[in-house]
């Protein structure tokens, strides 16, 4: 009896050991007779907490120096020296990570996933610079974004893109935006990281894709200046907005426009908005039509829009890694040759339920459904104020920087030839 | 409607549910003990907000050692690289970390060495103990000797994300990439985990 419960004893410890592979020793520690001493296990400390201070503070004071010289100096030099110093810390020093583009994930991911812990660096670099730009317009991206600091130095010869193309590519930040949010509120990815182009020219160590797609922007900012900044920055398209509700926001004259034309071409984003002199007053037939198309047209594209976005809610999640392993359990690899997956390996080592994987995915799927709504409601919107945006002309008699989308860059000052008394 | 004001009060009240979900939802609550900081007892606001940094970790449990950590990283070579718990090692002669699995004869020659850049070292210590040692500058972190010396010997090396090296993504390349779900962000102050019986006098180091 005794024997039996010791050897049974004795299998289920060998079991425990068996399952266990790490955390116990197999082959004991030896004890050794020569003296020898026994290494110590080196890990090194991560970067100091300290830093990540200095990080809010070198933003903060950047933020604050560039919008004075902006709004106070109209220093061109200023802004250009400042830009320079935000490339050689946020781009070189700090290789990019962290910023403020990026944070916007952080923040939807922390909105919606309440285990995900936020770190306070990752509030402030979203907060503070549209708070800048709410009250000095797009400082931030004049000289504190590395991204634009980057291109800003490559635009010698700037072309004219002219409105229609300008609105069309401005869809894009939008787009992507609406897919950055989507996919860090299900928790899926962070493709404002993924697809980041410079990161890897700062940290002079990148993959080829990531090299190619950095020197294509920068090679095609020669001639459409900040190519990045203007069609693809989702960031932007928050500073954007919230510019337009700037309290002090740069002007090109100091005084009054002279309408003297010089600093027509001097933009090299098309930020210029010209007069529009010719008033042509509608009759009120045509702007009643006018309002009931918009009135109808908006939600018909939200509508279509977000109907769309619902249709394509399996390929959108099919990303999704929870996804992708319930796939893969369900049309397992049967070619002989072909080993399992890595990922099926992994679950089955875990040791979890297929059920619960499967329940995971239709969760997933579902947020994508809903997902797939609203993105689409959102692109619908979008369109429906860009057309809306053109059917209005607004009169205007001066030259002034279109507050959305002038970056504050200064370049245009010079080129007024009214100066303060 | 929309105007300068309920912009700013929207970014506040951003901030501030944020801020304080980070501080008081995550790892850290005020007045009691976490293990943010390191240090026992309470804690204030302002050691809350500092502490709240985190880093990529590795969990060796979770490894399947399929060898994707050597190429995804952004940084070259990976800043995933094998660490050896020396406490947990039973400094065997025949080394499955070490040797090839086929390996006719025990020696310290090229070809019979599993590692693919030759990054262990192999030291005689005492009859029949052998040290073995990562020379971290070769180390690739392909885990082949993770899964030999997990197979056959006690799993005394681990692979960890090595700190000096990681540059902290905002999403870690290779967290994207891992199968098996291993990584995740964890407080600054406890940026290792090593599996062992005495890993845990280790990790002071």
């Amino acid at each position: 009896m005794k024997k039996s419960l010791a050897l049974a004893f004795l299998v289920f410890l060998s079991a425990v050991q068996f399952l266990n592979s790490y955390g116990v020793q197999r082959f004991p520690k030896p004890e050794f007779e020569s003296g020898y001493i026994q290494p110590e296990t080196l890990l090194p400390n991560p970067r100091a907490e300290a830093l990540a201070l200095m990080d809010i503070a070198v933003l903060i004071i950047s933020l604050s120096v560039v919008s004075w010289l902006v709004i106070k100096k109209r220093s061109r030099n200023g802004v250009f020296w400042m830009s320079l110093f935000a490339l050689a810390y946020f781009g070189f020093y700090r290789e990019g990570c962290i910023c403020a583009i990026g944070s916007i994930q952080n923040v939807t991911l922390a909105f919606f996933d309440h285990s995900y812990l936020i770190s306070i660096s990752a509030i402030v670099f979203f907060v503070t610079p549209l708070v800048y730009t709410l009250f000095f317009g797009r400082t931030f991206c004049a000289a504190v974004c590395p991204f634009g600091a980057m291109q800003d130095l490559v635009a010698f010869s700037p072309q004219k893109l002219g409105s229609r193309l300008n609105t069309v590519l401005g869809i894009i930040p939008y787009i992507y935006l609406g897919l950055a949010v989507l996919y860090a509120a299900t928790g899926t990815d962070f493709i404002i990281c993924r697809y980041d182009p410079f990161v890897g020219i700062w940290r002079l160590n990148a993959s080829f894709g990531m090299y190619m797609f950095g020197g294509l922007l920068l090679v095609t900012g020669i001639f459409i200046a900040r190519p990045y900044c203007r069609f693809l920055c989702p960031y932007g398209v928050l500073l954007n907005w919230v510019s337009r509700f700037s309290r002090k926001h740069i002007t090109i004259t100091p005084s009054n426009c002279i309408q003297c034309r010089l600093c027509e071409n001097s933009c090299p984003y098309d930020a210029i908005d010209m007069p529009v002199t010719v008033k042509n007053p509608e009759d009120k037939r045509t702007m009643g039509r006018k309002l009931i198309f918009i009135t109808f047209l908006i939600p018909f594209l939200m509508l279509a829009g977000g109907w769309t976005g619902s249709r394509l809610h399996e390929p959108l999640a099919s990303v999704n890694a929870k996804v992708k392993l319930a796939k893969q359990i369900l049309n397992p690899v049967t070619d002989k040759n072909q080993a399992e997956t890595f990922e099926i390996e992994a679950f089955k080592s875990a040791g979890k339920q297929q059920a619960q994987v499967f329940a995971e995915a239709s969760e997933v799927l579902h947020e994508f459904y809903i997902g797939g709504w609203i993105l689409g409601g959102f692109i619908g919107l979008v369109f429906g104020g860009l057309i809306v945006g053109r059917m209005i002309t607004k009169h205007r008699t001066d030259y002034i920087p279109n507050k959305g989308t002038c970056f504050s860059c200064v370049r245009c000052v010079d080129y007024c030839p009214v100066k303060l008394p | 409607m929309l105007c300068r004001g309920t912009i700013l009060t929207g970014l506040a009240a951003t901030a501030g549910v944020l801020t304080f979900r980070s501080v008081k939802g995550g790892n850290c609550q005020l007045g009691s003990s976490c293990n943010n900081c390191g240090k026992s007892g309470s804690c204030n606001l302002p050691e809350a907000l500092l502490y709240n940094n985190t880093v990529w970790q590795l969990d060796p449990a979770k490894c399947i050692q399929c060898g994707r950590c050597a190429d995804n990283c952004v940084m070259t070579p990976s800043a995933v690289k094998v660490t050896h718990v020396y406490a947990m090692c039973g400094y065997c002669d025949l080394c499955g970390g070490y040797l090839k699995p086929d390996t006719k004869n025990i020696s310290t020659a090229a070809e019979v060495q599993l590692c693919p850049t030759s990054a262990i070292k192999r030291k005689f210590v005492e009859d029949p103990f052998y040290e073995y040692t990562i020379d971290e500058p070769l180390c690739i972190g392909c885990a082949k000797c993770v899964k030999g010396c997990g197979a056959f010997g006690n799993g005394s090396l681990q692979l960890q994300i090595r700190h000096d090296r990681c540059v902290n993504c905002n999403e870690c390349a290779i967290a994207r990439n891992c199968p098996a779900d291993a990584f995740s962000r964890v407080p600054v102050s406890k940026p290792y985990l090593l599996q062992g019986i005495e890993a845990k006098k280790e990790e002071k180091g």
